[in-house]
């Protein structure tokens, strides 16, 4: 019965947050919407016994990456969007996917609906950080690494957009940077030797 | 009426707990208050606030009332909500991780078969925590870092250029230096093999030896130095350089507003006291307290409960003497130490400490 009325509240709190967010002109306004819904997505993930989940959501999504937003959306001081320039294949594009989006959740319902009920049994250690652990770093340790590798990946791309370098230029910082370590080093070797 | 009082009993218990825990937390914090002007007067050769009651112990009330009595201005081109919500925000993520501090050892001598109604019935024991949940740290830490948005969000609906700097200097300290704190707790929690605050503690309990000072030293050093950056405190109190930017991101706000920032920032400097207790100087631990009293009887929780008071008073000290006796960071040092210094050490700790931890087990 708590729980219902618990949950009946925070998923409205995240529908109401979410629709302030796309709907908002103020970039700053959307983007606190935004951490609104993932404060009312963790209270859902506490109320399902998965405290690992909601304490990582807060932590990353709501702790990290919505404060760089929210640090770039102060640093660069934008305005209100305007509304002109909308493209109209954008309304159509968005439409699809809304349908789709709609039809995938509905598809969801129906088959957990059609699911065989068994009792779930509660002494079950899903959830709880250290299965989540064991689980990743034995069953799911592939597309662990993988996932590693991708995030890496983004990151070395983030910094080399950030320099705006093209190709010839990188090759000389690249080379640059081994010379001056080349000479660093020989100036090590040579105190060493004095 | 049995039924009424057996749904209710749980809600009572929860408030009278959360009601006592929260007031004693704002007690100590209004009398870090006294203690930093206090202590501050001594170090800089003055007497301090002696005038209200008598060794100006009733200073705190008496502040309490000038800030609800101030006129509360509001900028004129600010942006209402944000600017209202802001101090909000931040006193409230200063608070909540209240509700998993473990205050003591739990007290099991108690015979709750006195109660009404058979409500004390398997009741085996009163925990000194409000909650108790699996992943302690990760909520503290997670709770910690949203407070961020208070500070950047009142500095950017001010509509000031001062409390901008002020809000943008400290959500990107807060960001790097929240790298290095995750990274040096992270040592710890491989040595106990626990997230909960509860557990740490009990991993420690064996003898002082074993409080993770020892073996986790340079965590300890991390943690310590990325605190002082997490709470905007001197050294690292960019965000409020008078010299540069006025007061910061609370340049615009006054009266019970202000109030309210001012009482976050303290909150948290406990809240990083707590943590700094439990996950490096055990708790409410005190070596050699099991052979005075019987585990668990109610002397024995209340001397635990006075020593985890008295370590993090003594984090609080620190902060105060820290206070009186450092200069400011320039703000490109203070970027530099964060990411090339301090960062590389707690990633150092962590490799070391698995490698160790590697060896021990196996």
């Amino acid at each position: 019965m708590a729980t219902t009325v618990l949950f009946f509240i925070f998923a409205g709190l995240a529908i109401g947050c979410a629709l302030s967010m796309v709907y908002h002109r103020n970039p700053l306004y959307s983007a606190v919407s935004l951490v609104g819904v993932f404060v009312a997505l963790s209270c859902i993930y506490v109320t399902l016994a998965a405290p690992f989940i909601a304490a990582v959501q807060i932590l990353i999504y709501a702790g990290a990456i919505m404060v760089l937003v929210v640090f770039v959306i102060m640093l660069l001081n934008l305005d209100e969007e305007k509304p002109y320039r909308r493209l109209n294949y954008l309304y159509a594009l968005g439409g699809f996917l809304g349908i789709v989006l709609l039809a995938q959740t509905f598809f969801i319902f129906v088959a957990v609906n059609k699911a065989p009920k068994t009792p779930v049994n509660v002494d079950e250690t899903v959830g709880k950080t250290m299965s989540i652990g064991t689980n990743m770093y034995t069953e799911y340790l592939l597309p662990v690494e993988i996932v590693g590798i991708l995030l890496l990946m983004a990151i070395i791309g983030g910094v080399i957009l950030v320099r705006r370098l093209s190709v010839p230029e990188l090759k000389l910082v690249v080379n640059n940077e081994l010379e001056r370590r080349n000479e660093a080093d020989e100036k090590d070797d040579y105190r060493i030797a004095l | 009426m049995e039924q009424i009082v057996k749904t209710a009993f749980p809600f009572i218990v929860f408030s009278i707990a959360i009601l006592l825990a929260f007031q004693g937390v704002l007690m100590i914090v209004a009398y870090t208050v006294l203690a930093e002007r206090k202590v501050l007067g001594w170090i800089q050769g003055r007497i301090g606030p002696n005038r209200v009651g008598p060794w100006g112990v009733l200073q705190p009330f008496a502040d309490l009332l000038k800030f609800i009595f101030k006129e509360d201005l509001v900028p004129d081109k600010s942006t209402k909500f944000i600017y209202f919500l802001a101090p909000l925000v931040a006193l409230t993520c200063a608070l909540l991780p209240i509700v998993v501090y473990p205050f003591g050892p739990a007290i099991t001598t108690i015979d709750w078969s006195f109660l009404p109604y058979g409500l004390g019935e398997g009741i085996k024991q009163l925990p000194m925590t409000i909650a108790r949940i699996d992943v302690g740290v990760l909520f503290v830490l997670g709770i910690t870092s949203v407070g961020v948005y208070g500070i950047a969000l009142a500095g950017w609906s001010s509509n000031n250029k001062y409390s901008l700097m002020g809000g943008l200097r400290s959500s990107a300290q807060m960001i790097s230096y929240e790298l290095a704190m995750g990274a040096s707790v992270l040592g710890v929690v491989m040595l106990s093999g626990s997230l909960d605050l509860g557990g740490i503690i009990q991993a420690q309990t064996t003898s002082p030896w074993r409080w993770y000072i020892i073996p986790q030293f340079i965590g300890f050093i991390v943690f310590l130095i990325a605190a002082f950056a997490e709470t905007n405190r001197v050294p690292f109190d960019l965000p409020e350089a008078e010299t540069e930017l006025v007061a910061g991101f609370h340049t615009e706000y006054s009266a019970l507003k202000f109030a309210l920032f001012f009482m976050a920032e303290y909150v948290n400097m406990f809240t990083v006291s707590v943590m700094c207790t439990v996950l490096f100087l055990g708790g409410w631990y005190v070596p050699g307290l099991s052979y005075i009293f019987e585990v668990g009887s109610i002397p024995y929780a209340l001397v635990s409960h006075v020593a985890f008071i008295g370590k993090i008073c003594a984090f609080l000290f620190l902060y105060i003497w820290i206070r009186g006796t450092l200069p400011r960071f320039r703000f490109d040092q203070l970027m530099n130490f964060g990411w090339k210094f301090l960062l590389p050490l707690a990633l150092a700790n962590v490799i070391l400490t698995i490698v160790i931890v590697y060896f021990l087990n196996s």
